[in-house]
């Protein structure tokens, strides 16, 4: 078996975040730079080496490189692992990653900070890494861990900034508390199965055919629940949209590509205990549908760029939650390598809109810049109609696929869940047409509102640079311009990726041979679902492909052909719209049924009441205990050689007294 | 015929006069006088012991007052030195007054 | 007449007692400490121990008290001032006192029963007896008691010498 070395591919990126973390502040950007983009590249090129070396390998390929806990019969080691799936999640994260580091030489130039973003980018490659090749549990709990750690960190790299600092807590809380759900998960497992390896505890639920439902349920409900919290799904997605005030880089990277997608890997990689039940598979699914649905309407009212992609991350990954919520764990994967495609590409494109602006993020203010940034908008052209679901792009084979395993899955729930994601498809495409007409079309906004006055609210989410100048953009002086290409090679090559990205996966029933779900699904030990046949399939794309044009339409004529007609729609329907404008007040609803009880009883309950009162009293009243006693006995110690004398006598008769009278006797006696 | 006990009750209250002029007194020399008097207290129990001792068993003891031997030597010796440090503590302090020498340091 | 002498002398040291703690200046205390002694001395005949009288009379009034007065007149103690001095003697002090001399005598006079009665004249303890005690058994003590008043001179004189 040949040795892949598979230690070396994250620890790599980890070197390089040492060396940026220690020396970059003082180092030439040149140094940093080229220590960040060796730290992405060379896993990338290992990677490749082992697809290089497919053939020679037996899958899965462990690789152990030692024990790490070892307690009575339990043991846990360092041991990574390379089948089909990781293949596939390894390509993902250090070619899609490398690409944005690539970018974000360019996008960052001129922050200070620069060695830090690429340190914190690195640290959290090196985390990603290691919870893709994680053999075990609990190895991949700490590349869980650790990316919460590296995206809390690059959330809040603005740290003067009060709302990223308050967005990278905000982060860091929700992911904690799905961590609970993985940490429960894990315990049980341990409980029920003395391991924490995939290989053991996949063998030995795959042993014993008769373990179904019971406890296996609630592990998987667990697990869900740290899902939910890594991948921004119903109930903790909360923490995604304010993500956005890290750099786009991050966003693009993170919050797009690789550590939201955590979730649905682990969902896949653990499809064995999901599939023995059926309970905590509908609830994947119906939280996936949920989320994809509702965070859509969100996103058609948003009106900063990052935020309107944001929510849109939200929905697609519901579309992943909802693919493995059916079972159709390849299938949910295949729009997770899509969507890294096309969402990193409309996060930097998006970057780049923004950097030609000088920072400008609100799209009220945008508009006409087709002329303006061609590349940016042919690039960012081609993921719109990516995500919109059009064929023969990527978006539309894995959104396609999912919602026809949807429509065919033997829940009885499918059809129901598949109308909701049908229609979610259109609002998806509507609201993604909004963002590229209120970006690119029509006349611009721009001069116009820099002329009404400045830093006024429209200003309000400027991604801003950690400079100690003051507010005023210096985009006057600039002018619209496009971006290097440093940053626009990446964009080229990811729209390239999201127009035939799809081709490997295009589905069998459209007279494709759908090499990507075969070779996966063999590698899983999963299949998908039978019970279709090629005209429903068939039929069943052409409803998908009519929404999204459908959506087209509805977005050409609101925000090309008339204007004003969204500002009527929204006069006339205030109500509606007010509420999915403001996110359904989900965050206010959380603050006040959640957060407020907590810190209440955290500052009143507990800090005042027990913390001062019980504990601190307590300690100062053993001082002054203590304090007062002493100083009791001190008088005592007079230097008067009298007062000496007097206690001595007294004492003296008392004794005589004792010990006549027998108190003291029986301590003698005995 | 005086009963022993009276020799014993006459000797406790010299002991008790001895620890009030101990308590009472303030000048160095006379506190140190006092305790002689104790100990001169002590050694009136002993010799009246022996005689006892010597009643009840009926041959002649003498343990007693071999111990009143030695009380009275220690006590030679002890007044001797005591006195010669009281002569030190006066050169340093340059007072008798039992409450003003509450300072170890000289 | 035993019990005539015991009181009598037994009176003289209560008196010169009193005296001791109620006379002001420390020459006088002095001097009742003598009779005091010398009264104890009366006693110790009347119980049959005649080496201690005499020892009594030789060693405490006439060596120690000489050192005493010496002592009085080298340091030219006067009467005593009347210095603020610790209210712990008399608050703690007097009580223990009292609750000394009442117990003790309680006591005794509890168990008058046990103890016997001294007969004058009888149980002597002449010197030879006591030497024979002296410097058969306990002849180590005796030789170390030597020792330990050549120690006690040298230690008296080394304290007392004055600085140069």
């Amino acid at each position: 078996m040949t040795d892949l070395h598979l230690w070396l591919i994250p620890l790599v990126p980890f070197a390089g975040f040492l060396v940026n973390g220690l020396v970059g502040r003082k180092a030439p950007k040149a140094v940093v730079s080229a220590v960040a983009l060796i730290g992405a590249l060379i896993p990338m090129l290992q990677v490749a080496w082992v697809v290089w070396n497919y053939h020679a390998l037996t899958l899965p390929h462990v690789e152990n490189l030692g024990t790490w806990i070892r307690a009575g019969a339990f043991h846990a080691d360092f041991a990574f692992a390379v089948d089909q799936l990781t293949l596939v999640m390894l390509c993902v994260v250090t070619g899609v990653g490398f690409l944005i580091h690539v970018y974000s030489v360019g996008y960052m130039a001129e922050e200070d900070g620069y060695w830090r973003f690429f340190a914190y980018m690195n640290l959290f490659l090196f985390f990603m890494l290691t919870l893709v090749l994680a053999e075990n549990f609990l190895l991949m709990f700490v590349g869980w861990e650790g990316v919460g750690l590296a995206s809390y960190l690059l959330i809040g790299f603005y740290y003067t900034k009060d709302s990223a600092a308050k967005a990278g807590r905000k982060a860091f809380l929700y992911n904690r508390v799905g961590d609970v759900g993985f940490l429960l998960a894990m315990f049980m497992l341990i409980a029920h199965f003395g391991s924490l390896s995939f290989s053991e505890v996949f063998a030995k639920i795959g042993a014993d055919s008769a373990l179904q439902g019971g406890f296996l349920t609630a592990i998987a409900l667990f697990l869900v629940l740290g899902a939910t919290g890594k991948s921004a799904q119903i109930p903790l997605y909360l923490w995604l949209p304010d993500a956005m005030e890290g750099p786009t880089p991050v966003s693009a990277l993170i919050h797009a590509a690789t550590m939201v997608t955590a979730g649905v890997y682990m969902i896949a990689r653990t499809h064995v205990i999901f599939d023995r039940s059926p309970l905590a598979l509908s609830v994947v699914a119906i939280i996936g549908c949920a989320t994809a649905f509702f965070a859509a309407t969100v996103g058609i009212t948003q009106t900063d760029i990052k935020r309107v992609l944001a929510y849109s991350t939200v929905s697609q990954l519901g579309y992943m939650f909802l693919g493995c919520g059916v079972a159709a764990y390849t299938a949910g994967i295949f729009h997770l390598v899509t969507h890294a495609f096309f969402k990193a590409l409309l996060f930097l494109a998006a970057g780049s809109v923004i950097h030609a602006l000088s920072g400008e993020q609100d799209m009220r203010v945008m508009g006409g810049l087709r002329k303006k940034i061609p590349v940016t908008f042919w690039t960012m052209t081609a993921a719109v109609f990516a995500i919109s679901g059009f064929p023969p792009l990527s978006g539309f084979v894995s959104k396609d696929e999912i919602l026809y395993q949807t429509f065919i899955s033997p829940s009885p729930a499918g059809k129901i869940l598949w109308a909701v994601g049908l229609f979610t498809a259109g609002l998806t495409s509507f609201y993604m047409f909004r963002l590229w007409y209120l970006t690119f079309f029509g006349k611009s906004r721009l001069e116009q509102a820099h002329l009404d006055d400045h830093g006024a609210a429209v200003h309000a989410h400027k991604d801003t640079k950690l400079t100690l100048e003051a507010e005023p953009a210096h985009g006057h002086a600039h002018g619209v311009h496009e971006s290097p290409w440093v940053m626009l090679g990446p964009l080229v090559i990811l729209a390239i990726l999201s127009v035939i990205g799809g081709w490997i996966g295009w589905p069998d029933g459209l007279w494709g041979s759908n090499w990507f779900g075969h070779w996966l699904g063999a590698g899983l030990g999963t299949s998908e679902g039978a019970g279709g046949s090629r005209s429903l399939e068939f039929m069943l794309a052409c409803v998908s492909t009519a929404v999204a044009l459908a959506g087209w339409l509805v977005a050409h004529v609101m925000y090309y052909a008339k204007p004003e007609l969204p500002e009527r729609m929204a006069q006339s329907l205030r109500a509606v719209y007010g509420l999915v404008k403001n996110k359904y007040w989900v965050d206010e609803i959380y603050g006040a049924l959640v957060i407020t009880p907590v810190l209440f009883i955290a500052r009143y309950l507990l800090n005042v009441l027990i913390d001062r009162g019980v504990i601190d009293v307590g300690g100062m009243a053993a001082g002054y205990t203590a304090q007062g006693v002493g100083a009791l006995v001190a008088r005592i110690q007079s230097g008067n050689i009298r007062s000496y004398a007097g206690w001595l006598a007294l004492f003296a008769a008392l004794l005589l007294a004792a010990s006549y009278f027998g108190w003291t006797a029986h301590f003698w006696v005995r | 015929m005086v009963p022993i006990a009276y020799y014993l009750v006459l000797s406790a209250i010299l002991f008790s006069i001895g620890v009030a002029a101990f308590l009472i007194k303030r000048n160095i020399i006379t506190v140190f006088m006092s305790i002689e008097l104790m100990l001169n207290a002590v050694n009136l129990t002993f010799v009246a012991f022996t005689r006892h001792w010597s009643q009840v068993t009926g041959h002649l003891q003498v343990n007693g007052q071999i111990f009143v031997f030695f009380v009275m030597v220690v006590a030679a010796a002890e007044a001797a030195v005591g006195l010669a440090i009281i002569i030190a503590v006066f050169r340093a302090r340059n007072t008798l007054a039992v409450d003003q020498i509450d300072l170890m340091k000289l | 007449m035993h019990l005539a002498l015991f009181i009598i002398f037994g009176a003289f040291c209560i008196a010169g007692a009193l005296n001791l703690l109620l006379q002001r200046h420390p020459i006088n205390s002095a001097l009742s400490l003598i009779v005091v002694m010398t009264s104890l001395a009366v006693l110790y005949l009347l119980l049959g121990a005649e080496f201690l009288a005499v020892a009594q009379v030789i060693v405490y009034s006439g060596a120690i008290m000489v050192l005493f007065t010496f002592v009085i007149m080298l340091l030219n103690a006067g009467k005593e001032e009347r210095t603020h001095g610790s209210k712990m003697a008399y608050v703690a002090g007097f009580p223990g006192a009292a609750i000394l001399v009442c117990l003790l005598t309680f006591i005794f006079l509890s168990h008058k029963g046990d103890f016997a009665k001294a007969r004058l004249g009888e149980y002597l303890v002449t010197t030879s007896d006591l030497s024979q005690v002296l410097f058969t058994k306990l002849l180590l003590p005796f030789e170390v008691t030597s020792v330990l008043i050549l120690i006690a001179i040298l230690g008296a004189v080394a304290l007392a010498r004055k600085e140069h």
